[in-house]
């Protein structure tokens, strides 16, 4: 849709020789007045960072192409999840959302990126980090919001919370470290099966690559060649251990050992993309699983009751906030090649606020979820179950 | 069928009850269902010190750290002090190769612990929740618990001690909020063991740590900053398998663990004012194996028992104690065993205050026993 009005503005704008496009285009509803996108450069080749492989003769091309569409988008959906996350922090410290709640600001290019290099009909698990995700898989900001205050209107309808949000060909949300990862190999398994030539993005982090149950599925999705890209998003701390303390090897792109392996920039939006592009491919080819290492960082605390400064200095969070920060890279890349202006960014900035502010209004208004809701959906059955209650002559019923 | 006639009285005597008139809505979701009772200070074990249950915990690990040389503990995150605040100190004490971490790795952290018990360690693990404890089930089970009688004696690990977090905390949802006693209740050749305040806890794994068999110790996580009590500052130690009689009394006997001690405190004392009918406390404290004979012989002098646990009532530990009691004490029975336990799902995120089986709904079963 918006390439068609964009061959079309073009088109007019050649004709008329006016500054017809640019209200049509842009992200907000006001029209730019001072300078029309012709002016934009419609598309820049970017030098992105040399991956390190693992069993793999080459790696993912050292250039990528990033057209102005693509820029915005990508900023939009980074800058939403940043200002979703920070809107969640805030809501905690009200106490309106309770429980655990781990936040994703600082790893927003793993999530874009991969979304971007992947199909909405590939597949994808992660961990309890997961709100960044539920987002690009393509669940509104409003419902991930009022899944975390618990409200009838969230996700999974208030009963999961912050680590459990699941979307279409999104299998969450799993609060057991490490759990999440035979079951993306069991997914991969039902791709290759079914022969439907999709993937499956089984994400974890530096914490769980300990895990004994990762090795195990490693090794079935080698033997059996499964299309499973098995992710590492190395924020660098398990919790409060740094990965110098938990790993006998921190190269956890090399874990896989027999699998190939490739460790990738995790804060520029588009060396994930480029990877994940060559990942998937090497998957889609029939070759088999391939393990990825996201080197990122997490500006929060391991979650809302962590401080994150115990165990890392603040020096070291602001260096990488001002050094390696994935949306003011994008934005300062997208400038300096004048594909976008700055009054553009600001703009998508406001209309991005006054979202996330509306979906805020919304959880925290929403009415939670009813009391029936309670034994719902435990088994599925046809007729409703009775579940035994509290007391002897308690029972509710169960509706699935 | 009075399918919602309970939680719905619950939730209109919750919303009568004096203390929660003026507080919001949001703010009445906090208030703990119970209040902690503590016990009288002890005076048969030396001098005592203000604590509450992560520091007694603290006292009993340091206690046996200095007498015992062998005495390891790991876990994940220990080192620092845990992340409940368990272990402050003992790493900068008695140095780090006695007090370590562990990678993220729960069944290699109960596979490890049995390994260094069987050569003669005195190994402490610590698994960080509960609820995390599944990776391990198959080592626990299968190994830590059979080591002793399919080697015909000739190893054991009982120097092995499993400490974990246990039951509801207000906020955990489902997977930092669970009460797994019963599932290891199946399995001879473990002991599980369950401490109800400060002073039990310190007495009761210290108990586990000298006990030669392997031992799971839950700590009611919710207690480790409201239970406060004077504690003995030496070690000490409080017998296993036997059950504690709290309050004597002769109409109800009230058989609970952990957290529900307190609950049960309490319905105790509402059947006292409001009924006029005298219940007997008793604390199982250890799970496993169980004492049958003190709930047996309370229920032959009272003829009515009423079970209440945290954990789903399918299958839970109450439904091993029921069946018990009524094959010894049949005749003796006014009224059908009474147990008041969570609902059959999941431990929920937002439905907490409706899942456990609070004073009200065991105040209702009381009456119902009573009138029956």
């Amino acid at each position: 849709m918006k390439n068609m009005l964009t061959i079309i503005s073009n088109a007019l704008c050649r004709i008329t020789g006016r500054n017809v496009g640019a209200q049509t285009v842009s992200e907000g509803t006001r029209a730019v007045v001072s300078r029309s996108f012709a002016d934009f450069t419609s598309q820049a080749t970017f030098d992105i960072k040399k991956c390190d492989v693992h069993r793999l003769e080459e790696g993912p091309p050292l250039k990528a192409e990033l057209t102005r569409e693509q820029g915005l988008r990508y900023y939009r959906i980074m800058q939403t999840v940043r200002r979703m996350e920070l809107k969640a922090d805030q809501l905690y410290k009200q106490k309106i959302i309770r429980g655990f709640c781990h936040l994703y600001d600082g790893q927003e290019a793993c999530a874009v990126g991969i979304e971007a290099a992947i199909n909405p009909s590939d597949h994808l698990i992660t961990a309890y980090r997961a709100h960044g995700y539920t987002y690009t898989r393509g669940i509104a900001v409003k419902e991930i919001l009022a899944e975390l205050t618990g409200r009838r209107g969230g996700v999974a309808k208030g009963k999961g919370g912050s680590m459990h949000m699941y979307a279409p060909h999104f299998y969450g949300g799993n609060g057991i470290v490490g759990a999440q990862v035979p079951l993306g190999a069991g997914i991969a398994l039902a791709c290759q099966y079914q022969g439907n030539n999709q993937v499956c993005v089984a994400l974890y982090g530096d914490g769980a690559a300990n895990q004994g149950q990762l090795f195990e599925s490693f090794n079935m999705a080698a033997l059996w060649k499964l299309p499973c890209i098995f992710t590492c998003e190395n924020n660098q701390y398990g919790m409060g251990t740094s990965v110098e303390r938990a790993s006998a090897s921190t190269d956890y792109y090399k874990r896989g050992d027999f699998i190939p392996g490739i460790r990738v920039d995790g804060m520029d939006v588009l060396c994930v993309r480029e990877a994940f592009k060559f990942a998937a491919e090497h998957c889609r080819s029939g070759k088999g699983p391939i393990v990825m290492e996201l080197k990122t960082y997490r500006y929060h605390g391991h979650s809302m009751s962590d401080p994150g400064v115990s165990y890392r200095t603040r020096e070291e969070i602001q260096e990488v906030r001002s050094k390696s920060d994935p949306i003011t890279m994008l934005k300062e890349r997208m400038l300096s090649n004048n594909m976008a202006s700055v009054e553009e960014f600001k703009e998508i900035d406001i209309a991005i606020r006054k979202e996330v502010e509306e979906a805020a209004q919304y959880a925290t208004s929403d009415p939670e979820p009813p009391l029936e809701e309670l034994c719902n959906h435990i088994f599925s059955n046809d007729s409703p179950l009775e579940v035994r209650g509290t007391n002897p002559w308690a029972r509710l019923k169960s509706v699935s | 069928m009075l399918s919602l006639h309970i939680p719905t009285l619950s939730a209109t005597l919750l919303k009568l009850s004096p203390s929660s008139n003026s507080r919001t809505k949001t703010q009445r979701r906090h208030a703990a269902h119970f209040t902690f009772q503590p016990d009288p200070v002890p005076t048969q074990y030396g001098p005592t010190q203000k604590m509450n249950l992560f520091q007694s915990v603290t006292s009993a690990l340091d206690n046996t750290l200095a007498s015992d040389p062998t005495a390891v503990i790991f876990g994940e995150d220990v080192a620092f002090g845990g992340v409940f605040r368990c272990t402050v100190g003992l790493r900068d004490k008695y140095g780090k190769d006695r007090v370590f971490n562990t990678p993220l790795c729960e069944q290699g952290i109960v596979g490890f612990g049995i390994g260094a018990a069987v050569a003669g360690a005195t190994a402490i693990a610590e698994i960080q929740f509960a609820d995390y404890i599944y990776p391990a089930f198959d080592q626990i089970v299968n190994e830590a618990a059979k080591y002793r009688y399919r080697s015909g004696n000739l190893f054991d690990c009982g120097n092995l001690t499993i400490r974990a977090p246990w039951g509801c905390v207000g906020h955990g949802s489902l997977y930092h909020s669970q009460s797994p006693e019963a599932f290891f209740a199946h399995c001879p050749g473990i002991k599980v063991v369950i401490p109800r305040s400060p002073v039990q806890a310190k007495g009761l794994l210290l108990a586990c740590i000298a006990d030669q068999n392997p031992c799971i110790f839950f700590e009611p996580k919710i207690l480790y900053r409201a239970a406060v009590e004077q504690v003995p500052v030496e070690p000490y130690t409080i017998p296993l398998s036997q059950a504690e009689i709290l309050q004597e009394g002769s109409d109800v006997t009230l058989v609970a663990w952990g957290t529900q001690i307190h609950v049960m405190r309490e319905v105790a004392n509402m059947a006292q004012e409001k009924l006029g009918v005298s219940c007997e406390l008793i604390d199982l404290q250890t799970i496993l194996p169980w004492d049958t004979e003190t709930v047996c012989k309370s229920v032959v002098k009272t003829g009515r028992l009423l079970i209440s646990h945290e954990a789903p009532i399918t299958g839970g530990f109450a439904a091993e104690i029921s069946s018990t009691v009524q094959e010894e004490c049949f005749l003796n029975l006014e009224a059908p065993i009474s147990r008041v336990c969570g609902y059959d799902t999941p431990f929920p995120h937002i439905f907490e205050p409706f899942y456990i089986p609070d004073k009200w709904k065991c105040f209702e079963a009381i009456k119902k026993m009573i009138n029956y």
